[in-house]
């Protein structure tokens, strides 16, 4: 009986579907290595939580390597390249988008596309020039799913620092009056060049040439200003700009210890989670620049040797379930912004996300202003080469 | 020499030379591979000196090498001068035994630990600033560079509140060689300072039995990676840790340059050594010269005074780190200027679950298994040595003393494509093997000395009442030494869990430990999580050193001539 019922169903589905079953099949059993930055406590609880579910659901236990950088994963890789190991490699997912994503796309380091496979794939809008399909201006073709979004957010502490500059331009003014009160990340971090970057789409004369791969005549014109801009802010930076913090967690600290009034982040919820940690004072608040800042998707991919790559989609699929978006976008788990576009979701879903939880320092998608495009990934390579040319003596 | 004995030492000689010697022999020839541009991976077949040009053309190249070698050879130079004079100084007062009790703390603390801690004690947002803060009126803290200085000033110091511990430990156990109080008696009579009679006559005595430690402290400092991290300078940071981050890079081509820079490293701590026999020679000549000018030299004292107060000082400050990580794991809120947290929590150690306990349990596990094989080896070593009643050659000590003087980041990139040849690597048992590489040399050192000393006449009674070879080593060497080779055991146990980089490279970041835990938490902003993980990391160590001197005192609490009086 239970024979002819799951044979009648398996008849009945699309075929799609019908893969999708001997995907989770596969997957039964297997254990996902998922390669993500480890620097965040709530994200690292996040994934731990997803493990615990794919579990439960799949059979699919999901264990997080903690990376301090994850060009480290690509490096792993590329290590078990040279090694001739093309099967039964030790990443299984990787956390994981930009440069590293162009450098794996590149080197042909990634498994063959498989974001049309997954069944949630259909709450995404993957249109052409959708986030969801370009990253960093690079299309994703298929080879990267994508779970949580990202948008380039300052953090100030309202009681030190009662009017922070409302323009990057700005920034040099404040910095004068406030000598050594702002810093950013190191730039061959990722936060350390998305403050350039931020920058430099404010400054330059024409931000179309952002969105084409660097040419040497390109990068002078578009980043003269830039310079410009950074030889008058620096000398105020904390520390006279001769260090910087390594990440910006550790930025967010030195704003928590008062070195410093700003910090910077990628995760517009990431200040009220931290406040609920006792992480930063309850004075702090978030802000972004009038124009708008940089916005993108955080993915995750499978590189071409990955042991198991069916654990591997279903947890890049159960990320993109509805459910799973809600409880990650709750301010009191992770408070990161869904990736699934508002228009596909059936009315339950929509309710679950409008019934979240707020926070006096969380912002409202309306607070945040316009999302701007990433600059094409060559870009930010050549601005934190040229950066290190310039200012690492 | 029997024909047993010899087995013995075969057997020895083969495990040390294909487990530990291969190993970092392959390393280093896949890196020196890389770093002539042969890298197939990438399609590079062909050798060139490329990755050496691109090397020297990277930014902060020239700033990275000097920061190395001021910090290195800093650091070195300046922890032996002090822990010198502070052993003239106060020696006449301190037994090795109860100098090793007082050092325990300090040597047992992983490097990654204390330099968390003296991060946050020395910031301008930090302990000792807020102590200052009601007093210089500080609300908001000072614009200094404390740590992260771009002189590597900080770095320097961490280094030194580890090395000079360490240094003291090695010298007060060379001195027990040494009939000091007789020689002191002697020199003052004949009317040289106290000072003086340290330099000129005792302490060239003691730099034979000293130098391959300072080698072993000299390679070390020049090629940290996780203290360099947290308070080194980060634009451009040193030359370890540069390479490090080239290793990493998200462009794979990188590997090139950084395996030039792995080799680089190799080659600096070859010339640092170099560099140090040269002095040894000449310091030899002018000594002579000095000495038998025979000036009385009273003028010395202050040094000497002056010495201790700074290693007195330093100390202090790698106590306040200690202790500041420990109340950071119990706070809530601590912000500038409060001295003391505002509000307190067990949160960070309640979460133990998904957290420290299974990073705690790894690192056991791997403390263990490292310790139990270099203690099983050595002890199998030392054996074959009495089997076949023949010292050490020269060659054999070096081939100890080998993996702790080529620095780790010159072949673990090597090593680990070699290991992932063989299928072996992203385990436990890839960690286990690296770790033994370092974990061996230490327990072999700390074992040897012991081993010797022990009374020939206890063995040769055992062999008059009829004990065969078996029976001498299990009824009476090994109860007889119990304490140096728990205290052994004891040392392994905190090299192992002080490994970062092998545990890293080997694991493929799978196998997390405290220490990798650590180091990668503090380049997080937690710092309540990272005083958990560190608290632990030191705690485990300084509980290994505890039972190493508990244990025997329980054993032989009826033996009195074996609790504490043995050679230790």
């Amino acid at each position: 009986m239970k024979l002819s019922l799951a044979l009648v169903l398996s008849l009945l589905a699309p075929p799609a579907l019908a893969d999708w079953q001997q995907t989770l099949d596969a997957a039964r059993g297997q254990t996902v290595y998922w390669n993500a930055w480890g620097g965040d406590a709530r994200t690292n609880a996040f994934i731990a939580w997803v493990g615990e579910q794919t579990e439960t659901h799949y059979g699919v236990s999901v264990v997080q390597v903690k990376l301090s950088d994850t060009a480290e994963a690509v490096t792993r890789v590329i290590s078990e390249k040279a090694a001739g190991q093309d099967a039964g490699g030790s990443v299984d997912l990787i956390w994981i988008n930009g440069p590293n994503f162009l450098a794996m796309k590149q080197q042909g380091l990634l498994h063959r596309p498989f974001v049309a496979d997954l069944p949630n794939a259909r709450y995404l809008n993957l249109g052409p020039t959708s986030p969801a399909s370009v990253d960093f201006t690079v299309p994703v073709d298929g080879m990267e799913s994508p779970w949580r979004l990202a948008r380039f957010v300052f953090t100030y502490d309202s009681a030190r620092a009662s009017e922070p500059p409302r323009t990057m331009a700005g920034f040099v003014d404040w910095a004068a009056a406030n000598p050594g009160r702002v810093t950013h990340p190191d730039p061959s971090n990722f936060m350390g060049a998305t403050f350039l970057k931020q920058a430099l789409i404010e400054l330059t004369p024409d931000t179309t040439a952002l969105q084409q791969p660097v040419t040497d005549a390109a990068f002078d014109a578009a980043t003269a200003p830039l310079w410009a801009w950074y030889d008058a802010l620096r000398p105020n930076l904390w520390r006279g700009g001769e260090t910087y913090p390594a990440n910006e967690s550790v930025l967010q600290q030195l704003l928590n210890d008062g070195e410093v009034d700003i910090a910077m982040s990628f995760d517009p919820a990431s200040t009220a989670a931290a406040i609920a940690d006792g992480l930063l004072p309850d004075t702090t608040r978030v802000f972004v620049p009038v124009g708008g800042s940089i916005g993108n998707i955080s993915f995750v991919s499978i590189p071409y040797n990955a042991a198991n790559v069916e654990g591997a989609e279903v947890v890049a699929n159960f990320l993109l379930d509805p459910a799973t978006q809600a409880h990650m976008q709750n301010i009191e788990v992770l408070g990161a912004f869904s990736v699934l576009d508002p228009a596909r979701l059936d009315e339950a879903a929509s309710n679950a996300f409008a019934a979240l939880p707020t926070a006096p320092a969380l912002p409202t998608l309306a607070d945040l202003g316009p999302t701007l495009l990433e600059p094409h990934a060559s870009w930010m390579t050549r601005l934190t080469e040229e950066w290190a040319r310039r200012y690492t003596k | 020499m029997s024909h047993e004995g010899r087995l013995l030492r075969a057997g020895v000689l083969a495990v040390v030379g294909l487990g530990l010697i291969t190993p970092i022999a392959i390393g280093l020839w896949q890196t020196g591979r890389a770093a002539l541009g042969i890298l197939p991976a990438l399609g590079r077949n062909v050798a060139s000196l490329d990755s050496w040009h691109e090397l020297v053309a990277l930014p902060g190249f020239a700033t990275s090498l000097r920061l190395t070698l001021v910090t290195g050879l800093g650091s070195t130079l300046l922890s032996v001068l002090l822990a010198t004079g502070f052993c003239a100084a106060v020696h006449a007062r301190m037994t090795s035994a109860s100098g090793a009790r007082m050092l325990t703390p300090f040597l047992a603390i992983p490097h990654a630990a204390m330099a968390v801690g003296l991060a946050f004690v020395m910031a301008p947002s930090g302990w000792i600033a807020r102590m200052m803060a009601p007093v210089a009126g500080w609300d908001r803290p000072p614009d200094f560079a404390t740590v992260n200085d771009g002189w590597g000033l900080a770095l320097t110091f961490g280094l030194m509140v580890k090395e000079v511990p360490f240094l003291l430990l090695v010298i007060l156990s060379a001195l027990s060689q040494i009939p000091v109080a007789r020689q002191m008696a002697a020199g003052r009579a004949l009317g040289y300072g106290r000072g003086i009679v340290w330099i000129k006559i005792i302490m060239p005595q003691v730099w034979p039995l000293i130098r391959l430690p300072v080698w072993v402290v000299l390679a070390y400092a020049l090629s940290v990676v996780d203290m360099a991290i947290i308070l080194g300078p980060s634009n451009p940071p040193t030359l370890a840790v540069a390479v490090t981050r080239w290793f990493t890079d998200a462009d794979p081509t990188m590997i090139l340059p950084a395996s030039a820079g792995a080799i680089l490293q190799a080659m600096i701590v070859g010339l640092a050594v170099a560099l140090l026999l040269i002095a040894e020679k000449v310091g030899k000549r002018l000594g002579r010269w000095w000495i038998r000018r025979g000036g009385r030299g009273l003028s010395a004292e202050p040094g000497l005074w002056a010495a201790s107060a700074v290693v007195m000082a330093m100390m202090a400050v790698g106590l306040l780190a200690m202790l500041s990580l420990v109340v950071w794991s119990l706070a809530w809120r601590w912000s500038f200027p409060q001295v003391l947290p505002e509000s307190w929590s067990l949160k960070p150690w309640t979460n133990a679950q998904g957290g420290w306990m299974r990073a705690l349990s790894t690192t056991l596990l791997l403390a263990g298994a490292t310790a139990g094989l270099s203690l099983a080896l050595a002890i199998a070593w030392l054996e074959g040595e009495d089997r076949a009643r023949r010292s050490r050659a020269p060659w054999a000590e070096a081939l100890i003393y080998l993996p702790l003087l080529i620095p780790q980041i010159g072949f673990l990139y090597g090593l680990n494509v070699g290991f992932l040849q063989i299928g072996l690597s992203g385990g436990i048992t890839a960690v286990i093997w690296a770790q033994v590489l370092f974990v061996f040399p230490y327990v072999m050192i700390a074992l040897s000395d012991p081993w010797r000393a022990l009374d020939p006449r206890m063995i040769h009674a055992a062999a008059a009442l009829g004990s065969g070879r078996g029976r001498r080593l299990w009824a009476v060497k090994l109860p007889v030494l119990i304490r140096p080779i728990l205290t052994a055991t004891a040392i392994g146990v905190a090299v192992s869990v002080a490994q970062y980089l092998p545990t890293l490279f080997m694991g493929a970041g799978r196998v997390a430990t405290l220490t990798t835990e650590a180091v990668t938490l503090s380049s997080g902003s937690d710092r309540r999580v990272t005083g958990v993980y560190a608290t632990l990391q030191a705690g485990l160590p300084f509980a290994a050193y505890l039972a190493a001197l508990l244990i025997p005192a329980i054993l032989h609490r009826n033996r009195r001539a074996l609790s504490g009086a043995s050679a230790t």
